[in-house]
């Protein structure tokens, strides 16, 4: 849809593919420790060709920082998304399933999650339990399922009315069973083009809320905190700033262009565009 | 005799899809005499109303004109410039579509989307354009046309809205008018209002129809002359009359026996309609030789090799088939 | 259009009140008592009388349900409670913050709607051309920036390093100070916009009513300005609502990163004191702020759909 299907889905999966191998190979790929390879006497080096992104105050390594920074946004994002389908899902599929007050209730539930802008929503979460990697999780996986949530009751909705399920049910078929191989299956498509997507925006919003000081603490490495760090020094080491920022761009804009990529071949009828 | 209002003359309609072309329709010509009535049939997919839309230069990509001649009263109008083409179209050559629900701009009066018309091709002022659609709703039957002129279309019936369509395409009385299906999507006791309220003014104006229908009985009751459309080629043209006696295309026999008619069970006894087995082939996948061998009862050897040339029939008229010639 | 106003203004109520017993609940009944939070934040250490008498103060050993109650008819009558922290009424401390936010979000939804609308539009009526490739680029790059980095960003280029404009802070109120926080806000609605727009006047341009307005021998511009730009305007308003309704709440980062006085920089602020009166008003100002987006928008659909009165 937009660019070509095609382009998109290939540079978008490169770009994710390649923030996945720096994750999981962060040890290897790293010049030094990120946390102990602090070293005064290497402070605020510009980038050179033995620092390939320069050095902070501390004259710790930032390229290595950035690449173990990898493992915390896309843990933060895979997991949140893990999240997030999860509570969607099941809200989506016993309330379109069930009906009546249950219904409401889910109804109700999500135009509330939709009034509460989510940063502002995950950071009074972050506020209550304090900052770190399990808290990030928690926040940003509790706050923005209203999508798939939306989507799952939908499906069930329609093929309601199409009479499949009234035929699963004549068939001696349980609820639980009716929704997982009935309706999940007609669902999974769309499902993994907003969870792709979400990602996208969980890696955004971990970046602001590390950027507060309520995510991922100094001195440990997420991109967010390396900027929240860099921020004061922005006139006299601009370089902190811009590689961080950079490494974010790069992962998010790969997960968007996979998740435009994704959408045009498992959802074409696009009930996923962004709204 | 005068020269015919709108000659087609061996259009090629081309499908272009990812990298290679195909024909989505060829060799298609015909002629409509001012004031007549002429008939397109064919079932859907078969090209008719593609070649429509290549008459109203209407086509967009995919689909583009390939070759052939359109001549409107003696002017070549395949290739003028499109500034010349939006004058003609509306004012000379008009068009209703098929489907009045999403045709007409929902957002918009239907009062305000007549009045268009007077403004873009007459030149009249906003108010002096919506009395004459007032005027122009009423010409059509619309009852109390004074308040409809400010309705939007969803306030309308069907039926109401298809009356929309030809105020708006008689509106600055075009020398023909180009009407595809423009009954199919209404109740069946609306469909003859239509169609008697649309020969009615044409047959006043003197604007000649183009009218294209799967329903062959409904095109041959309404035109004088009928071309019968199968896979984008015209396979039989005839006198309306003749083609109901005389069918001489399989195609055209299949057609005719495939349509219910009044008294036929009281004069030949209780009997089943016969259709024509098979189905339309695709564009993409159009058989070689006559294309529709596969679906034909008298199909010989030749059909499957060798696409047929026209065939001159006594009656005026011309047939694609070997067994005839 | 009354109709529709009162219907949704009934529908905000139980909003606002949910949200709000939401977040009490959040905020009370989960570790961490404001208190107690206090302590252990504290540079001072309170004597344990104090904080007896503080917590009888601020009725904080009353029942929840009660506690609940008694605020939400404050609330209902316009007292927010007093802030922990300052001492004042949290609706005083709110209350100066209010036009700063809105001042930002009225210039970040100003920047994203001419831009936005703009490009997606001008990419609509050539698809595949380059303005069209660009604009496209560009939009998927606008959503995949950080807000605060691309703020950073700008802060580096236009004002430390360019000195055009002011790195940051209120100033005098003036434009010149509200251009850069206004530009890193917007940028994500910008992109979605330009998304949104160009993707909603593609489908009307298929429309059939288009075909009928071509068929009326209309040339394209008159097609576009009769016909399409109303009809996308209906999609792209969902999208300018929802962004919009949001915006304040999306704030808190850009506010922060500028030093900008608004509600969101003083609901982290009072986040970080753990001042619970001032961060229940902020968030009940975001919500309200979105709920009043949202009526808005209801209303703007009315104006623009004849069909939404009938329904």
């Amino acid at each position: 849809m937009q660019l070509k299907g095609g382009s998109s889905l290939w540079i978008g999966g490169g770009l994710v593919a390649a923030a996945i191998l720096v994750a999981i190979f962060a040890p290897w790929i790293a010049l030094t420790d990120p946390v102990m390879a602090a070293n005064l006497m290497n402070a605020e080096i510009p980038p050179d060709w033995e620092y390939p992104f320069g050095t902070d105050a501390q004259g710790r390594d930032i390229y290595s920082r950035i690449v173990y920074g990898a493992r915390v946004s896309l843990t933060v994002g895979i997991a949140s998304q893990i999240c997030n389908s999860l509570i969607g899902v099941t809200l989506g599929l016993t309330a379109g399933y069930w009906g009546g007050w249950w219904d409401d209730v889910v109804s109700g539930l999500t135009n509330l999650m939709l009034a509460i802008p989510s940063l502002v929503f995950a950071l009074a979460i972050m506020a209550i339990l304090g900052p770190g990697l399990l808290s990030l999780v928690v926040a940003l996986g509790l706050t923005s399922w209203s999508f798939s949530c939306r989507i799952a009751r939908a499906q069930v909705l329609s093929l309601k009315s199409q009479g499949y399920i009234q035929a699963a049910r004549i068939l001696g078929y349980s609820d639980l069973r009716i929704m997982f191989t009935q309706v999940l299956p007609n669902i999974l498509g769309p499902l993994i083009v907003i969870a792709t997507l979400g990602m996208g925006g969980a890696i955004l919003a971990e970046a602001a809320l590390s950027f507060l000081g309520l995510g991922i603490r100094p001195p440990f490495p997420s991109w967010g905190s390396m900027l929240s760090e860099a921020r004061d020094q922005i006139r006299t080491v601009p370089w902190l700033s811009v590689f961080p920022g950079l490494a974010i761009f790069f992962t998010v804009l790969g997960l968007n262009l996979l998740g435009d990529g994704l959408r045009d071949i498992l959802d074409p009828q696009s009930t996923t565009r962004r709204t | 005799m005068t020269a015919p209002l709108l000659q087609v003359e061996n259009l090629r309609i081309a499908l272009a899809s990812s990298g290679t072309t195909f024909d989505a329709a060829e060799g298609v010509s015909f002629e409509i005499g001012r004031g007549e009535a002429f008939g397109l049939v064919g079932e859907s997919g078969c090209g008719k109303s593609i070649t429509a839309l290549a008459i109203m230069g209407l086509l967009r990509r995919p689909l583009s004109l390939a070759s052939g001649r359109i001549v409107l009263d003696g002017q070549e109008i395949q290739n003028v410039s499109a500034a010349e083409m939006r004058r003609l179209r509306g004012k000379r050559i008009a068009m209703i579509f098929q489907e009045p629900m999403t045709a007409l701009n929902p957002l918009s009066p239907v009062g305000k989307q007549i009045a268009e018309m007077f403004v873009l091709h007459q030149g009249a002022s906003w108010r002096d354009a919506m009395d004459r659609a007032e005027e122009a709703l009423r010409q059509v039957r619309v009852p109390s046309p004074e308040r409809r002129i400010r309705d939007y279309p969803h306030q309308l019936s069907g039926g109401m809205r298809q009356r929309v369509m030809i105020a708006i395409a008689l509106a600055c009385g075009p020398d023909l008018l180009v009407a595809d299906e423009p009954t199919t999507a209404l109740d069946v006791t609306v469909q003859a209002e239509i169609i008697d309220l649309m020969a009615e003014l044409c047959a006043a104006k003197g604007t000649a129809i183009l009218m294209i229908s799967h329903d062959l009985g409904l095109v041959a009751n309404m035109c004088k002359r009928v071309a019968v459309m199968y896979a984008g080629r015209i396979v039989e043209s005839q006198l309306a009359d003749a083609i109901f006696a005389r069918p001489s295309h399989p195609y055209t026999q299949g057609l005719i026996d495939s349509l219910p008619r009044l008294g036929e069970r009281a004069r030949r006894g209780r009997q089943r309609l016969t259709e024509i087995s098979g189905v339309v082939p695709s564009i993409q996948a159009y058989p070689s030789g006559c294309r529709f061998n596969p679906r034909c009862p008298s199909v010989t050897d030749v059909c499957r090799s060798l696409a047929p040339d026209t065939t001159a029939l006594p009656t005026d008229g011309l047939v694609r088939c070997h067994h005839h010639g | 259009m009354l109709i529709v106003l009162a219907r949704r203004l009934a529908n905000i109520v139980p909003t606002v009140v949910a949200v709000m017993a939401l977040v009490f609940l959040l905020f009370s009944v989960l570790p961490g008592s404001f208190i107690s939070g206090m302590n252990e934040d504290g540079r001072s250490t309170i004597d344990p009388a104090v904080m007896e008498r503080m917590r009888k103060e601020m009725g904080l050993d009353d029942p929840l349900p009660e506690r609940f109650a008694k605020y939400m008819i404050n609330v209902a009558t316009g007292d927010l409670g007093t802030s922990f922290r300052t001492r004042e009424p949290v609706t005083k401390l709110i209350g100066v913050r209010v036009w700063p936010s809105l001042k930002l979000v009225f210039a970040a939804m100003l920047f994203a709607i001419s831009v936005g609308v703009t490009l997606g539009f001008l990419a609509a009526l050539r698809p595949g051309s380059l303005i069209d490739t660009a604009a496209m680029v560009g939009a998927i790059s606008g959503l995949s920036l950080s807000q605060f980095w691309f703020g950073l960003m700008l802060m580096y280029l236009f004002a430390l390093t360019l000195g055009w404009l002011p790195s940051f802070g209120y100033g005098d109120g003036g434009l010149r100070n509200l251009i850069l926080p206004a530009v890193a806000l917007g940028v994500g609605p910008m992109a979605l916009l330009a998304r949104t727009t160009r993707a909603a006047v593609l489908d009307v341009l298929n429309a059939d009513f288009v075909r009928t307005a071509r068929s009326k021998g209309m040339s394209e511009r008159r097609v576009v300005e009769w016909h399409v730009l109303r009809n996308a305007l209906v999609l792209v308003v969902t999208i300018v609502g929802l962004q919009f309704g949001s915006l304040m709440g999306q704030a808190v980062v850009v506010e922060k990163l500028f030093a900008w006085p608004g509600v969101g920089s003083l609901l982290v602020d009072s986040v970080f004191q753990r001042d619970m009166p001032a961060v229940q008003g902020c968030i009940l100002m975001i919500v309200l702020f979105f709920l009043f987006i949202n009526t808005l928008v209801d209303l703007a659909y009315v104006a623009i759909d004849p069909r939404i009165r009938y329904r």
